[in-house]
């Protein structure tokens, strides 16, 4: 591949956040050459493209480098202009998109790692917010989706259910690693039912990790994050 | 029919003041409504029910939240004067400092506000470092949105009047022109601006309001 026009994304396998750039440059359709970075042991160049934080997702376009998942997506949005088109047209929609991503990414992300790493009241507590923060969606995906609808394929996949994907993917790996849904299709039908809708298109199985890996990879985060707390 | 824009904010909170910026630059009547954030009206829980904070716009009666999400409203809305830059990857730079700024640098300054003795020397460490970075955006350039001022300057803002009145109020060598000469350079530049002024906030007000907030925590946390 010529340096023109060149894509490269440094990312890692257990990142939600890579796994949100990574769907969006396969859904695109856009050819990219992929690094896979050791986290423990990060690349000079992953060092030298996000100097600032030193975390994937770094995505180098053209030499240049757009770090934090949510904005490179709008950048990838903005440059390959083909379909499917994460972002709505209206600014208003696009407001709302853009609200509840960041949402979905800093605050429920948040309190579903804090599920994963505690347990008694501190789990207790957490997984009461996410209950709660997940009705909220839930209200909201009502207004998004007024009939209920939810068929997605790979021409209409927006940026919500990118980010949804990214979190909600291995759900039913959290299940079996902490022994408590965290989705519930009775609580919740419409956004367990985009969440399923999303898991199901061939693309995103593809970049889904297999079962055992994750399941191993979230147990080992518990086990690590119980231990150094008991002291 | 005409358009309808009212702004929920509060005099003293940056974010509500940067979004009366961008209003303002590109020439948007508005109507402001103050919250008391001790006593939040219905209106703005009803438009605002995730966080329940300001700033609030509400547009023809369709509320957006978050100051961020709200510039790029404002810009994509209303076309004159553009705040952000046309090329996607000098937007993407401008939302990766936009960020920077809201998540790491405000974190750290609440930290240095609230913290005493080693722990404050340490958020004086990382802010500074902070700040270089930022001050490293604005080399060779008249503003950090270029030749004029755009979304990035409006988000900065925050540095021109909180962060000096935060370092007045704190009088630790937290911000001064000796250790930032490019961003103080760019701020005397800012102050100029007749819309940047009209949304200044109030000094010795807020000085008070500052001292008052420290003095409470301190008495809350003995």
């Amino acid at each position: 591949m010529g340096e023109e026009n060149k894509v490269m994304l440094h990312g890692n396998w257990s990142s939600p956040f890579v796994k949100i750039v990574h769907l969006a440059l396969t859904l695109k359709g856009v050819p990219f050459e992929y690094v896979e970075e050791d986290l423990e042991n990060k690349s000079p160049q992953l060092l030298k493209f996000n100097p600032v934080h030193k975390k994937v997702p770094v995505l180098v376009h053209n030499g240049k480098p757009i770090v934090e998942s949510l904005i490179i997506t709008e950048y990838i949005d903005e440059t390959w202009k083909n379909s499917p088109q994460f972002l709505p047209e209206d600014p208003y929609k696009r407001a709302k998109v853009r609200f509840w991503s960041n949402f979905v990414q800093q605050q429920l992300f948040g309190s579903i790692f804090t599920i994963i790493k505690t347990e008694g009241e501190a789990q207790e507590k957490a997984i009461k917010e996410v209950s709660e923060k997940l009705q909220l969606l839930e209200e909201e995906l009502k207004e998004f989706f007024p009939d209920g609808s939810c068929s997605i394929d790979s021409e209409n996949v927006g940026l919500l259910d990118l980010v949804f994907c990214s979190l909600f993917g291995p759900q039913k790996v959290e299940e079996e690693v902490l022994g408590l849904k965290i989705l519930d299709p009775g609580k919740t039908p419409l956004l367990c039912s985009r969440v399923t809708a999303i898991n199901q298109l061939s693309l995103v199985k593809e970049l889904t990790p297999p079962r055992d890996k994750l399941v191993a990879f979230l147990k080992f985060i518990r086990e690590n994050a119980l231990k150094s707390a008991s002291g | 029919m005409a358009d309808e824009v009212k702004l929920f904010g509060m005099w003293a909170s940056p974010y509500s003041r940067r979004v009366e910026l961008a209003l303002k630059l590109k020439g948007i009547p508005y109507e402001y409504i103050e919250e008391d954030l001790s006593n939040k009206s219905s209106l703005l829980l009803k438009y605002n029910p995730v966080h329940q904070k300001i700033p609030v716009l509400v547009h023809n009666g369709k509320p957006i939240a978050e100051s961020l999400v709200i510039l790029e409203y404002i810009d994509e809305t209303w076309r004159n004067n553009p705040v952000l830059p046309q090329d996607p990857y000098d937007r993407a730079m401008a939302r990766f400092w936009a960020k920077f700024i809201d998540e790491k640098l405000l974190t750290t300054a609440r930290k240095v506000s609230f913290a005493t003795g080693k722990e404050q020397d340490q958020a004086i460490e990382q802010i500074t470092e902070q700040l270089k970075l930022l001050e490293n955006e604005l080399k060779g350039k008249e503003y950090f949105s270029g030749q004029s001022i755009g979304y990035l300057d409006i988000v900065a803002n925050v540095l021109v009047f909180w962060f000096r009145n935060l370092q007045e109020a704190l009088g630790v060598d937290m911000f001064t022109e000796e250790k930032f000469p490019i961003i103080f350079e760019w701020i005397g530049k800012l102050v100029k601006i007749d819309t940047v002024n009209e949304c200044r906030i109030p000094k010795e007000k807020h000085l008070d309001y500052i001292r008052t907030r420290l003095e409470a925590l301190k008495f809350s946390s003995k």
